[in-house]
């Protein structure tokens, strides 16, 4: 719409910079790309629960690590090359002679770990507080194959320095493969490209975790967010706030996300931000569980460090692996020790989302399940003997008897009555 | 709206404190972003293994001869390093009139080469063999009347004819408008030439 | 207006919120504090025990990569006895002098072996053919020695060798049993041998394992030094391999002081920030 003067001739345009020139900015901007419906509807204008805790805060915060680990590996790119011959050095050559190559790098390294960590974090909510129930499930699943693809991407951004942890731990983890009946060994062959990890399996682990692996993990992280505001988030009260609406149509218990959670966020990614800084500045190797020793020293195909294992993150699930004698079936015990976490949405029979309100069989079966994560965790770093086997046994059963009694022990517990409004204290 | 949520208040002084510490978090915010930017555009700069690849580079000049031009590499670049007969030292002279700058003063050469025959001593010249139109190598045409009869020697750069004299200065109609480059260097000894390093210290 | 659940106890829900609260900083600042003291740990290591030896498995090297003078009677150690056969790939010999504050005409004159330019690699002039020929593998390369293996193994392996005639070099260690290093710094701490004690462990069947323990060293000849000396070389030289293993490890700990600081005032001010908003939500 042009502005007209009285004679009818169009007025002069507003100076740049004034409010009407941003209004006329803003207005020409707005015809052509949704910015203010986009902003109202996923920030000003969309409602999230009021009484938000702690557990809150690990999904933005997953989304910073991200950004930050995007960015630090696009300019790790820049000087890193992928190759047998030349990765290690390229690697050690970032460290030394590239300006803050260093730093970059440390980043990037404990940037890995503390995505981790803030997953980890972030799942755990899900157990608590029913998240993963309906109307849910997909937002659950989504997570899952977010969690499944970051796997990924850790795995192969580890083998990539071409230390001997690098070469090792792939060698063994790709062995699992060929534990799969009929098309095992053809299927090993096949992804490493050569009869043994080599140059090929090298290369093609970076073209993977540099380009597909990224682009494969920020659609999910997208529909992960699509599928959330779909639904709404659930609260630590597992009631749903879109049944008590005011008389302006919207959810009494609700906040606007924007400024309340951006304000929240801010501060809670500025805590998590002191605590990475920390360990990226004076402990960036974290004794060894966030760069491993064997590491420093370059692929070496015949000598095998004394102790292989997987960066910590991986070590619950290492633990089930070889928790049974058998290859095959430790292999696929620790398929479906991940897998299990698909069924969660229809294993969980509690009329009742939070643990708040779920009784002490629920309660306990899940403190049992996160000590055994714990636990299996640790004996993962130990060496396969003695009392660490029985201990990796014992936890492997508690494991899965989460997710295999569920069904059991869900229905069973005697549950408390759901609040109909989410209980707040002013802070 | 009773029972609400969120019940702003819209006190004077609850805005101006909101408005206050919501400015302190941007501007530390941008701040910290512009510091966090920091190590990532440094990254960029040439790597210490590329500064010692432009270390300086010594020449033996003994090895020279009269009227011939060696061509060792410094900081990946041809420098062409010409040691000039008494013959090619006049034939500097006396075309200043065809010259686009004859006194180099928009060119680039250290202070010891701003001077008529665009060096340290009149036999030798050290100059980037790089033309300063596009950045082709020129090829060298010592010889008088080698290119037309008023020809007085010098460089001749086949790809859009650039022409520059026995001193590097770009002669009148060539395309590119400023003299050869001169590089630092600097005689440690009478025979030695070195390229990337002189009064000043090395080269940064 | 606060809001009240209309039904049900909600009997622990303010404490459980607090108590994931502690749980969470808990669970993330016990490990980290941990694992920072347990990193920067300071133990006396190497000190004369009741037998000679004995303990040197908790030995600690104990250095400090910002006592300077230390590192750099590291560097001239390493050159003296360890260039001969082991390169350091990764340094820059013009790195050695920017960082350990050498100048420029004394690394020229004193550590730069002749001809290489100053930005040359320090590299050994052992072939390492030959060196496998001779030693049974070739000497490796020390850049990151001391993050592939540890500052106190290496303090451990260089002050246990030992004398051993049943090898061809006469020589053993208790950290790296079979090395096919040679004790080269005999010279300075002298010979000593080492003392084994039968170890029996009862075993099935009535059979009991025989093992031999290391028990204490017996000094055989002196060296040059005197043992605080010579420990005091090793923690020298230790210190150095530690600084060349990692030659930004200072700037880093010095950027990280400011870092971590200005993250401490940006988050307070956005903690104020958030409060100040959250006095709207009742």
């Amino acid at each position: 719409m042009t502005v007209k003067t009285a004679t009818g001739a169009p007025a002069p345009l507003p100076p740049e910079g004034s409010a009407a020139a941003k209004r006329g900015f803003w207005a020409w901007l707005n015809k052509r790309l949704p910015v203010d419906t986009f902003i109202s509807t996923q920030m000003t204008e969309y409602y999230a629960p009021k009484n938000f805790n702690i557990w809150y805060y690990f999904g933005s915060i997953a989304l910073v690590v991200l950004a930050l680990q995007l960015l630090t590996g696009i300019f790790l790119t820049m000087f890193y090359k992928p190759g047998d011959l030349t990765a290690f050095d390229s690697v050690e050559y970032i460290m030394r002679e590239v300006d803050y190559g260093w730093l970059i790098r440390y980043l990037h390294s404990t940037g890995a770990s503390a995505f981790f960590v803030v997953v980890y974090l972030h799942m755990f909510r899900a157990l608590l507080y029913g998240s993963y129930k309906a109307p849910r499930e997909l937002l659950w699943l989504l997570g899952m194959l977010v969690y499944l693809a970051l796997m990924a991407e850790a795995f192969m951004g580890y083998v990539l320095p071409w230390g001997n942890m690098s070469f090792w731990g792939a060698q063994v983890i790709v062995n699992l493969f060929g534990t799969i009946p009929g098309i095992g060994p053809e299927l090993v062959l096949w992804i490493r490209g050569d009869y043994a990890i080599a140059d090929a399996t090298l290369n093609r682990f970076f073209s993977l975790h540099v380009a597909a692996l990224p682009l494969a993990l920020l659609l999910l992280v997208v529909l992960h967010l699509v599928a959330l505001h779909e639904v709404g988030s659930n609260n630590p009260d597992g009631n749903e706030i879109e049944k008590k609406l005011g008389a302006d149509g919207r959810p009494l218990d609700g906040i606007p996300f924007h400024p309340y959670y951006t304000v929240k966020d801010i501060a809670g990614i500025g805590v998590f931000f002191v605590l990475f800084a920390l360990v990226v500045f004076f402990v960036p190797t974290l004794g060894g569980l966030f760069l491993e020793q064997a590491n420093f020293e370059p692929a070496n195909p015949v000598s095998t460090p004394l102790e292989i294992h997987p960066v910590w993150y991986f070590t619950p699930y290492y633990a089930i692996l070889r928790a049974v004698p058998d290859q095959r079936i430790g292999a696929l015990l620790l398929l479906l020790a991940v897998a299990a976490f698909l069924f969660l949405p229809w294993l969980d029979r509690s009329p009742v989302r939070s643990m708040r309100y779920r009784g002490w069989m629920s309660r306990t079966a899940l403190a049992l399940f996160t000590l055994s994560f714990l636990v299996l965790g640790f004996l993962g770093l130990q060496p396969a003997e003695g009392l660490y086997v029985v201990l990796a046994r014992i936890f492997a059963v508690v494991y899965f008897a989460f997710f295999l009694l569920m069904p059991v022990y869900t229905w069973l517990d005697p549950v408390k009555p759901v609040p109909e409004r989410v209980t707040y204290h002013a802070h | 709206m009773a029972d609400h949520a969120v019940v702003a208040d819209e006190g004077a002084e609850d805005q101006s404190r909101r408005k206050f510490l919501t400015r302190a978090v941007i501007a530390t915010g941008a701040l910290g972003a512009a510091f966090a930017a920091v190590p990532f555009i440094e990254s960029w700069s040439p790597s210490e293994r590329t500064r010692a690849q432009g270390a300086p580079t010594t020449l033996d000049l003994a090895k020279v001869e009269p009227g011939q031009m060696v061509t060792p590499v410094w900081r990946k670049q041809p420098i062409f390093v010409v040691r000039r007969t008494p013959d090619m030292v006049a034939r500097v002279a006396g075309h200043d009139g065809e010259l686009k700058d004859p006194k180099s003063e928009y060119s680039d050469q250290p202070k010891y080469a701003q001077n008529p025959l665009r060096a340290r001593t009149p036999e030798f010249l050290v100059l980037i063999g790089i033309c300063t139109h596009l950045g082709c190598v020129p090829k060298q045409r010592f010889d008088a009347g080698e290119l037309y009869p008023s020809w007085p020697g010098g460089f001749f750069c086949p790809c859009h004819g650039s022409r520059f004299d026995l001193a590097g200065r770009v002669f009148d109609g060539s395309p590119a408008s400023v003299n050869l480059r001169i590089p630092p260097y600097s005689y440690p000894s009478p025979r030695t030439l070195i390229v990337g390093e002189d009064e000043k210290g090395v080269a940064t | 207006m606060r809001t009240e659940p209309r039904t049900g106890a909600v009997r622990g829900a303010g404490t459980a919120a607090a108590a994931g609260r502690t749980v969470v900083l808990a669970a993330v600042l016990v490990p980290l504090v941990l694992v920072v003291s347990a990193a920067s740990a300071q133990e006396a290591g190497g000190a004369a025990a009741d037998k000679e030896g004995a303990g040197w498995q908790s030995w600690h090297a104990n250095n400090d990569v910002a006592d300077m003078a230390s590192v750099q009677r590291g560097a001239r150690n390493f050159v003296s006895y360890c260039l001969g056969c082991h390169s350091l790939k990764y340094e820059r010999w013009s790195r050695l002098g920017t960082d350990l504050g050498v100048p420029a005409q004394l690394l020229q004159n004193d550590l730069l072996p002749p001809g290489d330019k100053a930005t040359a690699y320090i590299l050994t002039a052992m072939p390492a053919d030959d060196a496998a020929v001779w030693f049974g593998k070739t000497p490796p390369d020390l850049s990151l020695v001391a993050r592939a293996r540890g500052r106190d193994y290496l303090y451990q392996y260089l002050k246990t060798f030992y004398v051993d005639p049943t090898r061809q070099t006469g020589a053993n260690d208790l950290a790296l049993p079979t090395t096919a290093m040679p004790d080269v710094l005999s010279e300075l701490e002298g010979l000593k041998r080492a003392v084994f004690r039968d170890a029996v462990t009862p075993g099935e069947g009535g059979q009991a394992t025989h093992t031999q323990v290391f028990d204490h060293f017996e000094p055989l000849a002196p060296g040059r030094i005197s043992a605080a000396e010579f420990d005091g070389f090793v923690r020298d030289t230790v210190n150095f391999l530690d600084y060349v293993s990692e030659p930004t490890q200072t700037a880093r700990r010095a950027l990280g002081v400011w870092v971590v600081l200005f993250l401490l005032v940006f988050t307070w001010l956005a903690w104020l920030m958030k409060r100040e908003y959250w006095k709207d939500v009742h």
